[in-house]
């Protein structure tokens, strides 16, 4: 097989995956009441989709992956407050600033072991969490940014109260997004950053280029978050401190932790079941899903990942192996 | 100005009192344990229970909340952490974030969410001046047992039979199990004692860095500040850089202070841009 064939072969699309966007627009027509919670699983699968993008297809361990989803998130309020209202352009201009800020940070990242990367993740998080509450006579500090107005996609379609346009909305920008992510990880760039992963020394002594590589897919990836803060700003037209949080990073780590990391779909069925726990647990006791969330990243960890986590990937293969009509 | 830098120094001897067991378990160990903080609150809370309920004097609390921790410490070490001491670091993350949750839920559910008050004895209060230097007692007692822990812990791993085992463990476990050490139990002591260290700078930060259910998730980067940057070959190195960022906190909020903790992590970031791994790490080895 040439590497060509191999990467086409790779890229494919097989049904379980078309099944799975079938689903997903179906959802809009299965639960006319639950748009709004749609809405924030297509939110929430993006931003783990741009975090699997850095953990499992280069091996960064990041904990402060909220920074690019709050850098997004504000500068789409601000945008939209400011300049204009129309959400595409907010969107694109929110992912344009966020790669910038990941384009910067992707250079510290560069450096030393997987602990400086904690901290150096985590820093800058914090860094924009303390701007943001100090500089309050921009953003709103701790009250929030208030006053943040959409109007239509396009001049086409404006959102409602129901979410549904929101959820469509996020939906298509949430696939297309995946689409473009499809493409990078099958291309031989893709490869590439795989083997980066697995040893950057001998990945550097076949003539990759590590830091390069890292640089392009963090500053990718930081786009991604950003595109997702944003999408959160406009379809709840509101921003508060949240959005940079450090249970924010946390949360997408976790997500993608229960869908597995490193082939794209992860963090798509991750941020699914964890909306529906989330949703489901905080009806029992709101307080206290810190709690359970916390237990059960215990409980994960010690019975292992790869064994209590590997299910999303396995039923998609043992499925598709009883499909009819495949070739080879 | 000298009074600022005093209270910084003050803060910069807790500061390492509360992350020094974290050096030997993130430092020497190469474990990422995000939950050490929890320990340290867990100490606070014992400590503040104690006062206020059951009317135990404050000096009383201090060893019975390192005592309390250290136990705690030496449970969880030999059903859980045992475990993650050869997984990858992701894992580790994973599982300590998890503890902190747990630890946050636990405390904000038996103890509310409000920043809990410790109501100093009347000795250790009020403040003095020494050649124009305002000088407040409890920071003074502060440095005084801060600094006697750091030199007590230094001369422990330097000099005794204990340090040099535990020294030898963690540069290859494998070789120092073939000599007789036995590895298991010096390590689950050192984390019992390493969380108890915790646990006793809770007690006594409680009343400068407040104490609520938060706390481990607050202060988890500055426990990370003080072990990548200051290595892990002595416990000087942690020392300074405790210091360090102490006063570099204690001016920043006091001279910006609408700043807030924005300089402190600028720094930081500064800091390991330029030297990765710490500023007075050991060369060589490894």
């Amino acid at each position: 097989m040439t590497p060509a064939g191999f990467l086409l072969g790779k890229s494919r699309w097989t049904l379980p995956e078309l099944i799975f966007w079938a689903v997903a627009i179906g959802a809009y027509f299965a639960f006319p009441r639950r748009h709004l919670l749609l809405n924030e699983i297509a939110v929430l699968g993006l931003f783990a989709l741009s975090l699997d993008l850095i953990l499992g297809y280069a091996g960064i361990v990041s904990l402060g992956h909220a920074a690019f989803f709050g850098a997004g998130a504000y500068t789409a309020g601000l945008f939209a407050k400011h300049v204009m209202g129309e959400p595409v352009t907010g969107l694109i201009v929110s992912a344009g600033v966020s790669a910038i800020l990941g384009f910067a940070a992707s250079f510290m990242v560069l450096r030393g072991t997987d602990l400086t990367r904690l901290m150096v993740t985590l820093g800058v998080a914090l860094v924009l969490y303390e701007l943001a509450n100090h500089l309050d006579w921009i953003t709103g500090g701790a009250d929030g940014m208030l006053g943040v107005v959409m109007k239509p996609i396009l001049g086409l379609f404006a959102f409602n109260f129901r979410g549904s346009t929101a959820y469509l909305y996020s939906l298509t920008v949430l696939f297309l997004a995946f689409l473009l992510a499809r493409r990078v990880v099958h291309s031989p760039f893709g490869l590439s950053l795989r083997a980066v992963k697995e040893n950057q020394l001998r990945a550097s002594s076949v003539g990759i280029a590590p830091a390069r590589r890292i640089v392009a897919i963090y500053t990718l990836a930081a786009a991604y978050a950003g595109t997702a803060g944003a999408l959160l700003t406009q379809t709840t037209q509101f921003v508060s401190l949240e959005v940079l949080d450090f249970t924010r990073s946390a949360d997408a780590l976790l997500v993608l932790v229960i869908g597995g990391a490193g082939y794209l779909y992860g963090g798509l069925i991750g941020a699914i079941v964890f909306k529906l726990l989330k949703d489901a647990l905080s009806i029992a006791s709101p307080a206290y899903w810190l709690f359970w969330m916390g237990i059960f990243l215990v409980i994960l960890v010690l019975v292992g990942r790869d064994r209590l986590m590997g299910w999303p990937r396995a039923a998609a293969e043992r499925i598709a192996a009883y499909l009819p009509g495949r070739k080879r | 100005m000298l009074t600022i830098l005093f209270d910084g120094v003050a803060y910069g001897m807790l500061l390492f009192v509360l992350a020094c067991g974290l050096v030997v378990t993130l430092g020497l160990m190469n474990f990422v344990n995000l939950a050490h903080g929890a320990f340290a609150m867990a100490g606070g809370y014992v400590t503040v229970v104690l006062m206020t309920r059951y009317g135990v004097p404050f000096l009383a609390c201090l060893p019975i909340a390192f005592v309390a921790t250290a136990l705690i410490g030496a449970v969880l070490e030999r059903t859980l952490y045992m475990r993650m001491y050869d997984r990858s670091h992701l894992d580790q993350v994973l599982f300590t974030i998890g503890l902190v949750f747990i630890a946050v839920a636990i405390v904000h559910f038996l103890m509310g969410s409000q920043t809990q008050v410790i109501r100093l004895p009347s000795y250790l209060l009020g403040r003095f001046e020494v050649f124009g230097v305002g000088i407040g007692v409890y920071r003074l007692f502060l440095i005084v047992v801060c600094g006697a822990l750091a030199l007590v812990l230094q001369w422990i791993l330097a000099s005794t039979r204990f340090g040099s085992q535990l020294r030898a463990a963690v540069d290859d476990a494998r070789v120092a199990r073939g000599l007789g050490i036995r590895v298991s139990r010096i390590f689950a002591l050192t984390f019992a004692v390493g969380s108890g260290l915790a646990g006793l700078g809770g007690a006594l930060g409680a009343e400068i860095v407040g104490l609520d259910p938060t706390f481990p998730l607050k202060f988890m980067l500055y426990f990370l500040v003080v072990v990548t940057v200051g290595g892990t070959s002595s416990m000087t190195g942690p020392l300074l850089a405790a210091l360090l960022l102490g006063i570099t906190d204690v001016m920043g909020k006091y001279l910006f202070p609408a700043f807030g903790a924005f300089i402190i992590y600028t720094v930081m970031i500064a800091v390991l841009m330029i030297r990765p791994s710490g500023l007075f790490a050991r060369v060589g080895t490894r």
